[in-house]
């Protein structure tokens, strides 16, 4: 009796491995844990519906999609550890990493492995450097920092205006992108400064700002310090408006900095929760009880890519997939994605955005 | 001028909580020669205890501000001076006697035990709490800048003071001080004495941890958030002010948090908020070269 029902255990096992193994993996990568782990939380939302949804529908060219989770803490060294760990594990498409500075190094370790990758990292180096394998889902911070700084220039003329970053890829290259734009259309920042992101006390700056009589501030950087930095400008008795990048799109913006949060405007990729082709998908992560805000539908549509590429292609080999994704145009959640040469997407476009009672919506 | 006076307040506010969390280092340094480098995470614990005690006290309904701030105080400072007992307890008293780095590596063992631990209980995300003390005084208005102190920062600079008034006396004038002291000469002695220098040992652990207990309930109602990973850049500018004032000494301490928290505002003032960590570690360099005890630390004296 023993005997038998280890021989059945075995049995189970062995065909499970084999299940496994007719298995596609793909990944996502991200700050899973960390300051600015709620991202990465997003972004495993998005891609664990996405993928549920595919297997529900039998799956990529017959075989089911198994989901590689991969945590770089938003850390470049981590990053490439994840990078070099996912290779190994043979996935045949990534989704990520988040921040910029983990992205550009990562993504030359799956480019040696000729993975191809979506990502909603918006620095200009992660396509400029001429990896083929790379695909950005999301705009880039010379055009988002172009309708940012263009949006403070012509909105709020005459006001003062202080360009700050936190140093990090992401950060300094949009705040830059930024404070060209404004002065492109005649408006000096009154301060340009750095701050160190993960710290806590920013009274220093924030006395600085007020001794400026800085109105509104231009920041490059994430949500986590703006947050602080609000929240210290208000005991420091200084109201600010706040102009940043789509990282502003987290609801934890609005838990840490209270009613603040109401001055925080951004820029990002126009709302996917308006299209009227996701609103079933929308639905569902509404009944999930999943905010679908943020890179949520972002993650969803990567896979969607993915899944579309290689049904189109018949292959999951890198070459063919490339050309797919290269020549064609693909309904996604978040809209029809088609790539240029350097694996921009062809039509970005960015809104400007503002928070209010706790839901952001475009600005007036 | 008005604006130097506000980085001043500033800077205070931010020196003071150093201070306190260098107590910490420097006592336990004073009583057995060894940095305690899990002693910036029990400050980070403590805030969590902090957050947690604040949240309970909201959904129970506790408005009433001085009662709720006692609360959380006392909460915090039980939960964090048995976490301060449980550190010495494990990682300090299994390696008396032994070589002199194993506490120190077991320490920051210890440190990183505790960062994964509140990571994985508490989740790695950001803890925010709505503000507690809103509002603050107008202290002096000029043309083009009015100097502003919150309360909270009032709150910080007063608790720091009672809190130093306290120790001095409890170290100076108490038996407890006289069996610290006599343990920080000679443990050996002190024992044959009959003094329980294990015990003493404990309860200076403990007195540390309560002091980051009250500093991370201070940055708590300061900040508004905290994340696990503030015990870490916190311990190690407390460090630092506990070397830059001597380390062993108490008033040195304190002096070195002070001079941390105004040489970082004040830097971050007229030069540049980027640099200002680079300028406090340069400071503690120049210092460790030309006056290695510290400002108000003693050179040691070889005992026989």
């Amino acid at each position: 009796m023993k005997k038998t029902l280890i021989a059945t255990a075995f049995l189970a096992l062995g065909a499970q491995t084999q299940l496994a193994h007719a298995d596609l993996a793909v990944a996502i990568a991200g700050p899973m844990t960390g300051e600015y782990a709620s991202a990465g939380e997003q972004i495993r939302k998005g891609a664990e519906m996405a993928i549920a949804d595919i297997n529900a529908k039998g799956g990529v060219l017959g075989q089911k999609l198994k989901l590689e989770v991969g945590d770089d803490a938003c850390d470049p060294k981590q990053a490439v550890s994840v990078a070099n760990a996912m290779v190994n594990k043979k996935i045949v498409f990534m989704h990520g990493h988040w921040c910029s500075s983990s992205t550009i190094p990562a993504s030359e370790v799956y480019s040696e492995a000729d993975i191809p990758m979506a990502t909603v990292s918006t620095n200009p180096k992660v396509t400029e450097r001429g990896l083929k394998n790379v695909f950005r889902i999301m705009g880039r911070d010379d055009q988002q920092g172009m309708v940012a700084g263009s949006y403070i220039a012509e909105k709020f003329k005459g006001k003062k205006v202080a360009v700050l970053d936190d140093k990090s890829a992401y950060g300094k290259g949009l705040a830059d992108e930024m404070a060209k734009a404004m002065e492109a259309k005649g408006v000096k920042p009154t301060l340009r400064e750095s701050i160190t992101a993960g710290e806590k006390d920013y009274s220093g700056i924030v006395t600085k700002l007020k001794q400026a009589g800085v109105e509104v501030l231009a920041y490059g950087g994430y949500h986590t310090e703006v947050a602080l930095i609000l929240r210290q400008a208000q005991q420091a008795g200084l109201k600010l408006t706040v102009m940043g990048g789509d990282t502003m799109t987290n609801s934890e913006l609005v838990t840490a900095a209270g009613a603040n949060a109401d001055n925080v405007m951004f820029t990002f990729s126009p709302d996917p929760r308006k299209n009227p082709d996701a609103a079933p998908v929308v639905k569902k992560f509404e009944a999930a009880n999943v905010k679908p805000e943020g890179y949520v539908m972002y993650a969803y549509a990567a896979f969607q890519l993915f899944a579309e590429a290689a049904t189109q292609a018949k292959s999951t080999k890198f070459a063919d997939l490339e050309k797919t994704i290269r020549g064609n145009t693909f309904k996604t959640v978040i809209g029809d994605l088609s790539f240029d040469a350097k694996g921009d997407q062809k039509k970005p476009g960015f809104v400007v955005y503002q928070w209010k009672g706790g839901q952001y919506d475009y600005a007036k | 001028m008005a604006y130097a006076l506000q980085q001043l307040i500033n800077g205070l506010s931010l020196g003071a909580v150093y201070g306190l969390i260098a107590i910490g280092y420097t006592m336990v340094y004073g009583i057995i020669g060894m940095i305690n480098f899990a002693h910036g995470d029990i400050f980070m614990v403590s805030a969590f205890i902090a957050v947690t005690a604040f949240t309970l006290l909201a959904a129970l309904g506790v408005t009433s501000l001085p009662l709720a701030l006692i609360a959380v105080l006392i909460t915090a400072i039980f939960f964090t001076s048995a976490y301060g007992w449980a550190v010495e307890r494990m990682a300090y008293r299994p390696l008396r006697g032994s070589t002199r780095l194993a506490p120190l590596i077991s320490a920051i063992g210890m440190s990183i035990f505790l960062q994964n631990m509140v990571q994985l209980t508490q989740g790695a995300r950001v803890k925010p709490i709505p503000p507690v003390i809103e509002g603050g005084i107008e202290l002096w208005q000029t043309a083009d800048f009015t100097v502003q102190v919150s309360w909270t920062q009032i709150m910080i600079v007063l608790v720091t003071i009672v809190l130093m008034v306290a120790f001095t006396y409890l170290i100076t004038q108490t038996a407890f001080g006289r069996q610290q002291r006599a343990c920080e000469q000679d443990s050996t002695m002190t024992a044959l004495l009959g003094i329980n220098v294990d015990r003493t040992i404990s309860a200076t652990f403990m007195l540390g941890a309560a002091l980051a207990a009250v500093a991370g309930v201070m940055v708590t109602v300061y900040y508004g958030v905290v994340d696990f990973f503030i015990g870490f850049v916190a311990g190690i500018k407390a460090f630092t002010a506990a070397v830059l004032g001597g380390i062993g000494s108490l008033p040195g301490a304190m002096l070195g948090g002070l001079i941390i928290g105004l040489i970082e505002s004040f830097w971050a003032a007229y030069l540049s908020p980027e640099y200002k960590d680079v300028a406090t570690f340069a400071i503690l360099i120049l210092v460790l070269m030309f006056r290695p005890s510290g400002l108000l630390g003693r050179p040691e004296v070889e005992k026989v």
